[in-house]
């Protein structure tokens, strides 16, 4: 049993941190930290900056443009990345598609989109869930009817996250109704600019937009933009869910927001004294730290165990449910925090003068209410306790 | 023993429901709650004149009820309504004035001639005893010195009834025409920042810091009111929105890990009713302090539970602004940050 990481690993730790200091300008990491909402040019220069030390594409192999790293250094710059308010990459061309067409795609299809993902040409989005298929993905209804070398599509995405920028969309489609619904799924690649697709926002309860619905009237599609084989789009859908799931605990975000934490606590004064020195409120940062701490040993021996070629199974299930109820529960401390404070909406458009808290803690009630996503989306945590319970009670 | 309203109060009950059904559904709210004031004067008009106002001040001060139990009725139906109408400030205030003899004042207020906000907290103080505000006698009046933070409708008031320290103690004053910081609450309705620059205000009274608390206290009792009416609403979406969802090829509310997250909200809701109504009791005796905090704990704690769930269990659907869940939820989560969270009430019940 040791709990420590190898010297080379420690060497890597140091270089993210210095590529962090020399390469994420102040006021992008200030956007982070103040709960800001980032624009398409802020994301998409960071993942040009990543991409001079092909830091981008974290999952793909040297060949491709990846860094080859293993899942320990990922986890390490992962976390650094975090805790230095670096903005998220935007995973569904680097992290999702990108692994789908290293495992599943033509020749033709890695030539054509992956060095596009890299350098920015094509940001992507995903066509998955439906207004009638959420946690029931395998129900979904949009259809692909083959007409020629064409697919016609007809249907509606849902929660299509950031598909307000995109300029492509992986699809799961409908190609067949016979069998179960699993079997007649085909996984398609689809140009956001063809006609016959609208997309519409949907305003989230903070007021925030980056979800999206996608409708498709009619939307004409090259045969040739099928990934992998027609109807067994389902294999690659969960293939695709995997990846949506590594990094799932997000413990460098913790981290990092359970600092800012105990930062405000002791900034911010509740009947007199720093709220630190309530003995009520400090015991709830230190149970959340405790859950923390023994979530972030539980993923570095799932680290660890991945490193030596054991499959995650059930436990990334888990690491999905206690990883998002620990980062929850830290937003709704970090929330409470403020008291009255956190009333004032947008809070990121206050003027300094009105503003009373920090200037980091402003939208602590915003971003506490967008993060109740956290427990809903990329397979809810009740669909994540049904696979643990698949798994626990197969006879 | 009897848990029944009263003929007087179910009536009020009935009116105030049928009306913000009628006059103030969701659309003509979530297009109030971007725009300053952040509310209706029109609606807030209507609203006293159905007697809302009056409902909260004792007939020997004025008006027509006043007991814990005249609050909780109304508030309530707010909560039901999900009202983001200033009644809250308004009732701390009329209390505060009547509290202290401000005979014509409360006259106006309670006929819907003048709106005032209740400005006690300050942006480091969240205790009577800890505010910094200063009244100084100027010629015949006089003028204050401070800051209040987060006055709930304070946008578009016709002015404010302020806290501040005197020779004798804390006193309570009126500003007519305060300078403020306007800006929306992120679950409806409007509140500032008032700016107290050597502000011209009239003295209500020189010492008013039990009448300010007790004010504070029936403030209090009002959320816990408020929140019970958006529980019992955003249980009922909840239910009816697991009773049509299908997935899997069936109603989700058919299975039983849901249903049970269900069935614990509905149980959490009866002890916050419950709580409610003995907080209510209490109100206007000496143990009002220690009950409405007990009430004001558990609403906070239970609060809380319900908004998320609430949420978890619409899944995506309630997490959009265009769901009137998500707007509940929002309002029920941020009750307890209003005139001291969980924490502060529990603080207050330990050394009761």
């Amino acid at each position: 049993m040791d709990l420590s990481f190898t010297p080379e690993e420690e060497a890597f730790r140091a270089e993210v941190k210095t590529f962090l200091a020399e390469n994420l300008s102040e006021e992008l990491a200030a956007k982070g930290r103040n709960g800001e909402e980032l624009t398409k040019a802020d994301m998409e220069g960071w993942h040009a900056t990543l991409q001079t030390r092909n830091w981008l594409a974290a999952t793909w192999p040297v060949e491709y443009g990846g860094p080859g790293w293993s899942a320990v250094e990922r986890h390490i710059f992962e976390e650094e990345c975090a805790m230095a308010f670096a903005p998220r990459i935007v995973a569904f061309g680097v992290s999702m598609l990108g692994p789908v067409l290293l495992k599943f795609g033509s020749d033709e299809q890695k030539a054509e989109f992956l060095p596009r993902i890299l350098d920015g040409t094509h940001w992507w989005c995903q066509g998955y869930s439906e207004p009638g298929a959420g946690s029931d993905l395998a129900s979904l209804k949009t259809r692909a009817d083959r007409d020629g070398d064409h697919y016609v599509i007809n249907g509606q995405k849902t929660w299509t996250t950031l598909g307000q920028h995109a300029d492509k969309v992986f699809c799961l489609v409908r190609t067949s109704s016979e069998g179960k619904p699993q079997e007649g799924i085909s996984f398609v690649l689809v140009d956001m600019n063809r006609p016959g697709i609208e997309v519409r926002p949907i305003k989230l309860l903070e007021g925030g937009h980056e979800v999206n619905e996608v409708f498709f009237t009619d939307v004409r599609v090259p045969v040739a933009n099928l990934v992998g084989e027609e109807n067994k789009g389902w294999t690659i859908a969960k293939y695709l869910l995997t990846h949506e799931r590594t990094n799932i605990a997000g413990v460098g975000f913790s981290l990092r927001d359970l600092d800012r934490l105990k930062r405000l606590s002791k900034q911010l004064h509740r009947m007199g004294k720093p709220l630190a020195e309530d003995p009520v409120f400090a015991a709830e940062i230190a149970e959340v730290e405790i859950d923390l701490e023994a979530m972030r040993v539980m993923n570095l021996a799932m680290l660890s165990a991945a490193k030596e070629g054991a499959a995650p199974g059930m436990q990334s299930s888990m690491l999905k449910i206690k990883g998002t109820v620990i980062r929850q529960r830290i937003h709704g401390l970090t929330k409470s925090a403020l008291g009255a404070a956190a009333a004032p909406f947008p809070a990121t458009e206050l003027s300094d003068n009105a503003r009373t808290v920090p200037e980091e803690a402003t939208a602590s009630a915003a971003t506490y209410f967008n993060n109740r996503k956290l427990s809903i989306f990329g397979g809810s945590n009740e669909i994540q306790r049904n696979i643990i319970a698949k798994d626990m009670f197969r006879s | 023993m009897d848990f029944k309203l009263t003929e007087d109060r179910q009536m009020l009950s009935d009116t105030l429901r049928r009306y913000l059904a009628d006059q103030y559904d969701f659309e003509t709210r979530n297009g109030l709650i971007e725009t300053a004031p952040y509310h209706s004067p029109a609606k807030w008009a209507e609203l006293s004149e159905l007697g809302l106002i009056g409902a909260f001040v004792p007939e020997d001060q004025g008006g027509f009820g006043g007991a814990g139990f005249d609050i909780t009725t109304v508030f309530e139906e707010l909560g039901r309504g999900l009202c983001p109408e200033p009644i809250l400030a308004t009732l701390m205030s009329v209390r505060a004035a009547a509290d202290c003899g401000a005979e014509e004042l409360v006259e106006d207020m309670i006929a819907g001639a003048k709106r005032l906000t209740f400005a006690v907290f300050e942006p480091d103080a969240d205790s009577l005893a800890l505010i910094r505000t200063s009244a100084d006698k100027s010629g015949d009046g006089w003028v204050l010195n401070g800051r209040k933070s987060v006055v709930y409708g304070l946008p578009g008031a016709d002015g404010a009834l302020v806290a501040a320290r005197t020779e004798a103690g804390v006193g309570l004053f009126l500003v007519d025409s305060p300078e403020t910081i306007d800006y929306a609450m992120i679950d409806g309705g409007g509140a500032g920042e008032l700016i107290l620059d050597s502000a011209a205000a009239t003295c209500i009274s020189e010492d008013a810091g039990d009448i300010i608390e007790a004010a504070l206290d029936a403030g209090r009792l009002a959320l816990c009111a408020e929140a019970v009416g958006v529980m019992e609403v955003l249980v009922d979406m909840t239910v009816d929105y697991l009773k049509q969802r299908k997935q899997f090829g069936r109603p989700i509310a058919s299975f039983q890990a849901l249903q049970h997250r269900a069935v614990d909200m509905a149980i959490e809701i009866e002890q916050c009713r419950a709580i409610t109504i003995l907080a209510a009791s209490k109100l206007g005796t000496d143990e009002a302090g220690k009950f409405v905090a007990m009430a004001k704990n558990l609403i906070g704690r239970t609060g809380l539970l319900i908004s998320e769930e609430s949420i978890q269990l619409h899944g995506g659907i309630g997490m959009t602004w265009e769901y009137p869940g998500s707007h509940y939820a929002k309002r029920l989560s941020m009750i307890d940050h209003q005139l001291g969270d969980r924490y502060a009430q529990l603080h207050r019940v330990m050394a009761a």
